[in-house]
């Protein structure tokens, strides 16, 4: 099969790659672009584990063909913290234990970070339909449901 | 083995044209989030796919000039959601659409797609049928319109003829006092697959329902517009006695199957409880309209 070429932007910079017509954008992230934090767990959209944001939007990069990313701007867990500088939802999630084995882990903040820029006060009601598509099965998520709500009150305090 | 191509044009023309050539082997990619599970389960193994979210039309969401809504084929949940107007008129659209599956999958995911897909539980169609929207298709002949009710064809397959692709939907304009809701039953609170799917479109005028369309999903082959169930509704003031028959018209344009999700006994019942809830968060809607 023809290699097609790609030219995309992620986590702000340009990037480009080579892909099968029928990869998908997990594949080419986890492949040629190197970029291992998104994780395959059903590889089917149910649970998650591979979540990105395409232009600002959030979706599972396992539902979408990697050729599909010309032109697009994404955004993956590799983009979260800055520098040494970790994100305030990735330091709580360290401080109140809101993971265990970590398979989830990256799915779960890239899409609590969607959630607190589109709505920087969430009930908990809110977080927990957003997060229904991000499955974890060693939390319980309730430490991850508080762990949102602490970090969207401490950001909310940091921007007044 | 056949090679896949995969082409994303600008134009509906160009889509058209490579579409019908690939015959059988073309398949339409707008959100993905049904193409890519069933190419990963191996169900489908197309030649050529047509992305075509970078025509225009297809991902935009238009007010029409009467007032309707004109919505493209690839719009997606959570563009429709972010859509500073479009759930204040259609409520009930919006909440059905906004069903189909995680706020990832709500990213892609298509009202177009879902009509396409051709699945008897598909959440936005029996919206979509409630509101009257009327669709747009393209094919190799032409451009015609056509009721959304009349798209599915059954589990899978739809009316369209080869090389036609989804356009998009027009909603009509909304009178003063209507409003639309749309209720399923499902075993869980989130992220599952409509046992029983039912909108209700209507416009009360002095608390008498002078207009009223119900669309029924996942008990039959296809999606249901009951047209007897709104006929009880039209008229009247809403009132038990209209509502038990509407209801009961619900149950008996019932054809479901027997399943893991739900027994043919048990989908009868809910389909005339699903009326009267529904109906309920309509009228609701409505008088503040």
């Amino acid at each position: 099969m023809a290699k097609v070429h790609v030219s995309t932007t992620i986590n702000g910079e340009p990037a480009e790659f080579l892909c099968e017509p029928n990869d998908t954008m997990l594949d080419a992230l986890r492949g040629p672009l190197g970029l291992t934090g998104s994780k395959e767990g059903c590889a089917s959209g149910d649970c998650g584990a591979c979540s990105i944001t395409l232009d600002d939007r959030l979706v599972c990069s396992c539902l979408m063909l990697a050729v599909e990313s010309e032109g697009h701007e994404l955004r993956t867990i590799e983009g979260m913290a800055q520098g040494e500088k970790l994100h305030p939802l990735q330091q709580k999630f360290l401080e109140m234990a809101a993971l265990q084995c970590g398979i989830c882990t990256s799915g779960m903040l890239v899409a609590s970070d969607a959630l607190l820029r589109k709505n920087p006060k969430p009930s908990e009601e809110e977080v927990r339909f957003w997060l229904a598509g991000n499955l974890c099965r060693c939390t319980g998520y309730d430490k991850i449901v508080r762990a949102v709500l602490e970090t969207a009150a401490e950001m909310r305090e940091a921007a007044q | 083995m056949t090679e896949l191509r995969y082409l994303a044009p600008n134009s509906l023309d160009e889509a058209i044209s490579a579409f019908a050539a690939a015959g059988s082997a073309g398949r339409i990619l707008a959100g993905g989030t049904d193409l890519l599970v069933q190419m990963r389960a191996g169900v489908v193994k197309p030649g050529l796919i047509v992305d075509i979210k970078k025509i225009a039309e297809m991902t935009a969401i238009q007010e029409t000039a009467d007032g309707g809504f004109r919505i493209g084929a690839a719009v997606s949940g959570m563009a429709l959601y972010d859509h500073p107007k479009f759930g204040k008129v259609w409520p009930g659209v919006l909440e059905a659409v906004n069903l189909i599956g995680s706020k990832q999958v709500q990213g892609r995911a298509s009202a177009g797609g879902n009509l396409c897909n051709g699945s008897p539980a598909g959440d936005s169609v029996p919206a979509m049928v409630a509101a009257g929207a009327i669709v747009t298709v393209q094919g190799p002949n032409g451009r015609r319109e056509m009721p959304v009710e009349q798209v599915p064809a059954g589990p899978g397959r739809t009316n369209f003829t080869p090389g036609e692709i989804l356009v998009s939907f027009t909603l009509p304009p909304r009178p003063k006092g209507s409003s639309d809701a749309y209720l399923r039953m499902i075993p869980r609170t989130e992220m599952d697959i409509a046992v029983v799917g039912l909108g209700v479109s209507l416009t009360l005028k002095d608390s008498v329902c002078t207009a009223a369309r119900v669309g029924l999903g996942a008990v039959a082959p296809t999606v249901l517009l009951v047209e007897a169930a709104a006929k009880a509704l039209i008229g009247s003031k809403l009132d038990d006695a209209a509502l038990n028959v509407a209801a009961a018209a619900c149950s008996a344009a019932c054809r479901p199957i027997d399943d893991k999700r739900g027994t043919i006994a048990y989908r009868t019942k809910v389909a005339g409880v699903l009326l009267k809830r529904t109906t309920a968060i309509a009228a609701q809607r409505a008088k503040g309209n």
